[in-house]
């Protein structure tokens, strides 16, 4: 059982210090987010009645679009240089090494996006229970994007044009988490409590938990045959 | 002494490319004999609904596409399973034949629909729980026929593939119970197991014709994609080439 847990906090230690040797791909992701959620008002038009009425939505769905720019990075730079081969031979289970993967990019790259949303959500003019919300929904959510993601990540490793194969497989999955994620900001806001939709986030986060590391290791161990 | 069947005989693509050609024309004709009678019921003898009119006419074609659409994508999930369980390569190659029946009937089920909510909704489109769940397995179709499609290489494909098929599936039930989970604009079943249906009998009829018809269509369509596909991926093989010459 110890070395269960060691391999898995060796994974992690060693994907976040390699993101932090890297600090620009992961300030990427946040200012990709930052800059989409800041487009809409220039979009839609700066009237505050309504920037709060879409504000839940647009920060989801740049929260999704940020969260699957860094899909790539997941397996990508280990598969290529051969890490990822040594890591399918070792005695540990595949789950668990996927499971450290997918928490060391959620840290990097769904974490700064929870911690910055209510900054974006002041913008818009959210009342603060909706930042608190907004932040709350954020972070039971992008977990799931993450865990979903590796699954899609894993299957176009190596494959022609996978960056954009990995939208067009991952996004349909992500759909769900979506309409939960801002329905829980939207619900709290018109004053029947967010509990319903958060416990529903809560029960995807642990679905995805059990299951996606199974798949996306099935998928991985099909990509390096 | 009664003689052993050998189930497996069959899953083999050498032993089932002609067993499948042999099929096709019967599944054909089949599909062609409940289309007849099935549009004459829908359009003729199905007498007009007392709420709707004539418009609930096109249900004959959207209840069994809507129906066709979801069952296709669980035997192609089904088979793909298999193949990747199994390692079988006529079941990976059933799945593939599957997908675009599928698509195109998962297509079939959201235009019609349309159609339909045009005079019962006034729009063309709403945001509902199983309009918006019947999309993303449109999706989730394109999904999987693009992946098999990037991976030049065939079993990788087919495995690759199969995983995504696999963890799509948690999407039909969502499908399926959306009407009752939500209560949203989409009405709700007139047919269900324990009750049985809910409208006239010549409806009934006529629609259970129309979905015969889609089944034998779906059937032989499959089959006569998955013979293409055995073909294709089975080109090296020395059978191959010499059902190509007798063909000819």
């Amino acid at each position: 059982m110890t070395s269960l847990t060691a391999a898995f906090r060796c994974i992690v230690a060693r994907d976040i210090t390699l993101a932090l040797r890297r600090r620009a791909d992961v300030l990427t992701t946040l200012f990709f987010f930052v800059i989409v959620v800041s487009l809409f008002p220039l979009g839609v038009g700066p009237e505050m009645a309504t920037l709060r009425i879409i504000a839940p939505g647009v920060v989801w769905v740049a929260a999704l679009l940020a969260s699957m720019l860094a899909l790539e990075r997941m397996f990508y730079s280990d598969y290529r240089d051969g890490t990822l081969e040594q890591m399918l031979l070792t005695p540990q289970p595949l789950p668990v090494l996927v499971l450290g993967k997918v928490f060391a990019h959620w840290l990097v790259s769904g974490l700064p996006l929870v911690l910055i949303a209510p900054l974006l959500g002041v913008q818009y003019d959210l009342p603060p229970e909706g930042l608190l919300v907004l932040a709350l929904s954020l972070l039971v959510g992008t977990p799931v994007l993450s865990l979903i993601g590796a699954i899609g990540a894993a299957l176009t490793l190596g494959v022609r044009g996978g960056g954009v194969l990995v939208s067009l497989l991952v996004l349909p999955l992500y759909i769900p988490v979506l309409i939960f994620g801002a329905g829980a900001v939207d619900a709290s806001m018109s004053g029947l409590g967010a509990q319903a939709h958060l416990s529903l986030l809560g029960a995807f986060l642990l679905g995805a938990l059990i299951l996606a590391p199974w798949a996306a290791s099935a998928a991985l161990r099909i990509s390096m045959e | 002494m009664a003689k052993k069947i050998n189930w497996f005989k069959y899953s083999s693509p050498q032993a089932f490319y002609p067993l499948a050609g042999k099929m096709i024309p019967w599944f054909a004709v089949a599909a062609l004999l409940f289309t007849l009678p099935g549009l004459y019921f829908s359009f003729f003898v199905a007498p007009a609904d007392y709420q709707q009119g004539e418009a609930y006419r096109i249900m004959f074609i959207h209840v069994p596409a809507a129906w066709m659409s979801m069952f296709i994508y669980v035997v192609m999930a089904g088979y793909a399973g298999m193949g990747l369980v199994l390692n079988s390569r006529l079941s990976s190659m059933m799945a593939s034949a599957l997908a675009p029946t599928g698509a195109m009937f998962t297509f079939l089920a959201l235009w019609t629909g349309s159609l339909w909510g045009k005079p019962m909704w006034g729009a063309w489109w709403v945001w509902d729980a199983r309009l918006t769940s019947e999309l993303i397995l449109l999706f989730l179709y394109i999904g999987f026929m693009s992946l098999y499609a990037a991976i030049d290489e065939p079993r990788r494909a087919a495995r690759a593939s199969a995983v995504l098929a696999l963890v799509g599936v948690v999407n039909i039930p969502i499908i399926y119970f959306s009407v009752k989970w939500w209560n949203t604009l989409h009405q709700g079943s007139s047919i269900t197991a324990t009750k049985g249906p809910t409208m006239a009998a010549s409806m009934f009829i006529a629609m259970m014709l129309m979905a015969m018809a889609f089944w034998m269509y779906t059937i032989a369509v499959a089959l006569m994609r998955v013979r293409c596909e055995i073909l294709e991926r089975e080109r090296h093989a020395e059978w191959v080439a010499e059902a190509m010459r007798g063909a000819k």
